[in-house]
């Protein structure tokens, strides 16, 4: 799957599958079924060991949100301060059955976001990085009506 | 035996900004002041515990106490440093290992939100890099959601900031001394949905010192106010906290409602019991949340708590009589104290213009930090 790869992520290990089908890269006990993501070696629930990799769904419903309105500090964030900023939204995202994933939102007006929404993973530009991309979540009507 | 343990002296130094000042010397100058109110001195004190986040190292501050040889621990455990500090001496105390202890809390943060870094938390810089690390971000999306479930609404966030405002107001140590009506809160900047500006405390500066003794020590005080148990929690799997890049479907209680209900459970006290509370406020929401966390009141009761003014100076519950966070701004190693400070005044009957009117006998504080720890201690006359 990793060799069919057509974008640069903004680390590795996180993000898998092609620009027009990406997936989270997480990772699932094979003792107790926790997903977690990003994928880690032992299980944040039974404390096993025993994890496997697991490529998260890309459907879910949005959980919770917010609008980021002001500009992160930088470090950490990648973008310098005083560079234009625009808002941009965050929330997290149910997938059914596996975790609620943390991402950036391509959706920064509060009117178009609601608790219980469809969303779908798609990639967006990386802050400040030219070339790569990160994941994030779109409104599942927003892909319809494009 | 732990119902032994009482809070003898106090010492605060101002909250706000200081130039010139480091946080070291505001330590010294609480730790001063606490020794003073206790009517004892250094040479007195068998045990240290203290800490602050950026503020330096909290045993140096012996450096200008004076070099006594004490066992001195020092505590960086976020915004529940001095909570974890509490905790340690009262449990040296309680041990036998110590009779008389201080307990020092401060710190000095540059203007701004907190910049945290993703690899001092086993996050990768990408969380950072991409716009995902911020408190902020975080308190937003758990109010968010609580929002939705129980029935709060803008308004009671507002209500909560505005009641900070006016507490601040009246305590002259306070850093944001202007009352600010519900109003002006809601025509305040948007910062991160629903939260804006004025629902949120800044970084900040300030010292805080408290000293503790046990059994003839305590009795012989002039004015003991008992510490009749604190507890301390760090997060379980399940439970929604700040820096998750991701967060299991299933919800688990959060660390404040585990360690309140084990302070409630050690003091032989309930919170219908609390005549006077301190909750972390980091932002409106928090203490929305919080107080039902503590069980202080049901979730979902917080809209008709706020609404009718029962958490007000003059109400049913006065919660953050001081001005809280918002009012006193956040260094992050004293706020734990600030609190044990304001119910210890309260209790005592020498908080002044801002004091709690009727019965004062029982009071309750807990302090909420990064990535998911809470301490909370019950404390009587």
């Amino acid at each position: 799957m990793l060799d069919q790869r057509d974008f640069t992520p903004v680390a590795e290990g996180l993000i898998a599958g092609t620009a027009a089908e990406p997936r989270l890269i997480g990772s699932a006990c094979r003792a107790c079924g926790t997903v977690t993501f990003p994928r880690q070696a032992s299980c944040p629930r039974c404390t096993s060991e025993n994890t496997e990799e697991r490529l998260l769904g890309r459907r879910g419903t949005l959980w919770t949100w917010t609008i980021q309105c002001f500009p992160p500090k930088s470090p950490p964030y990648a973008v310098p301060p005083g560079e234009d900023f625009e808002p941009y939204g965050v929330g997290y995202v149910e997938l059914p059955g596996e975790v609620r994933v943390e991402a950036r939102l391509t959706v920064s007006d509060p009117e178009r976001l609601r608790i219980g929404m469809p969303m779908e993973l798609t990639l967006v530009a990386a802050p400040g990085d030219a070339g790569t991309v990160t994941f994030a979540f779109r409104p599942v009507e927003e892909e319809a009506g494009s | 035996v732990s119902g032994d343990v009482a809070v003898v002296g106090l010492g605060i130094h101002p909250f706000g900004r200081h130039e010139g000042v480091s946080a070291l010397q505001m330590a010294a100058f609480a730790a001063r002041r606490a020794l003073d109110d206790a009517g004892i001195r250094w040479e007195d004190v068998d045990f240290a515990a203290g800490g602050s986040d950026a503020g330096g190292n909290a045993d140096t501050s012996v450096a200008q106490l004076g070099l006594t040889g004490l066992p001195f621990i020092n505590v960086r455990n976020g915004c529940a440093t001095g909570g974890s500090a509490l905790t340690t001496a009262h449990a040296m105390l309680t041990s036998g290992a110590a009779e008389v202890a201080l307990v020092v809390g401060f710190d000095k943060h540059p203007p701004g939100a907190f910049n945290p870094l993703p690899e001092e938390w086993g996050i990768g810089s990408w969380y950072g890099e991409t716009g995902l690390m911020l408190t902020t971000q975080f308190f937003a999306m758990k109010i968010q959601r609580y929002m939705a479930e129980h029935g709060i609404s803008e308004s009671t966030l507002a209500k909560v900031a505005a009641k900070a405002f006016a507490n601040g107001a009246r305590n002259p140590n306070a850093w944001r001394r202007r009352p600010l009506s519900e109003h002006e809160v809601l025509g305040s900047k948007m910062l991160n949905h629903p939260l804006r500006q004025y629902m949120f405390c800044s970084p900040g500066e300030g010292a805080v010192a408290v000293v503790l003794a046990r059994g003839d020590r305590a009795k012989r005080a002039r004015a003991p106010v008992y510490l009749r148990s604190v507890a301390f929690r760090t997060r379980r799997f399940g439970s929604f906290e700040v820096f998750s890049p991701s967060i299991p479907v299933d919800s688990a209680p959060s660390p404040t409602t585990e360690a309140a209900a084990a302070a409630f459970e050690q003091a032989g006290i309930g919170p219908e019991d609390v005549d006077v509370a301190q909750v972390q406020d980091t932002e409106s929401g928090a203490e929305v949340m919080h107080l039902a966390e503590t069980g202080l009141c049901r979730h979902g009761e917080q809209e008709a708590l706020i609404q009718s003014g029962a958490t007000e100076i003059s109400g049913r519950l006065p919660v953050n009589t001081d001005g809280g966070c918002l009012a006193n701004g956040e260094p992050i190693g004293a706020s734990g104290l600030r609190q044990v400070h304001e119910v210890v005044l309260q209790l005592r009957g020498e908080a002044g213009d801002r004091q709690v009117p009727g019965r004062r006998r029982v009071g309750f504080t807990q302090v909420y930090g990064a990535p998911g720890v809470s301490a909370c201690a019950v404390l009587s006359v």
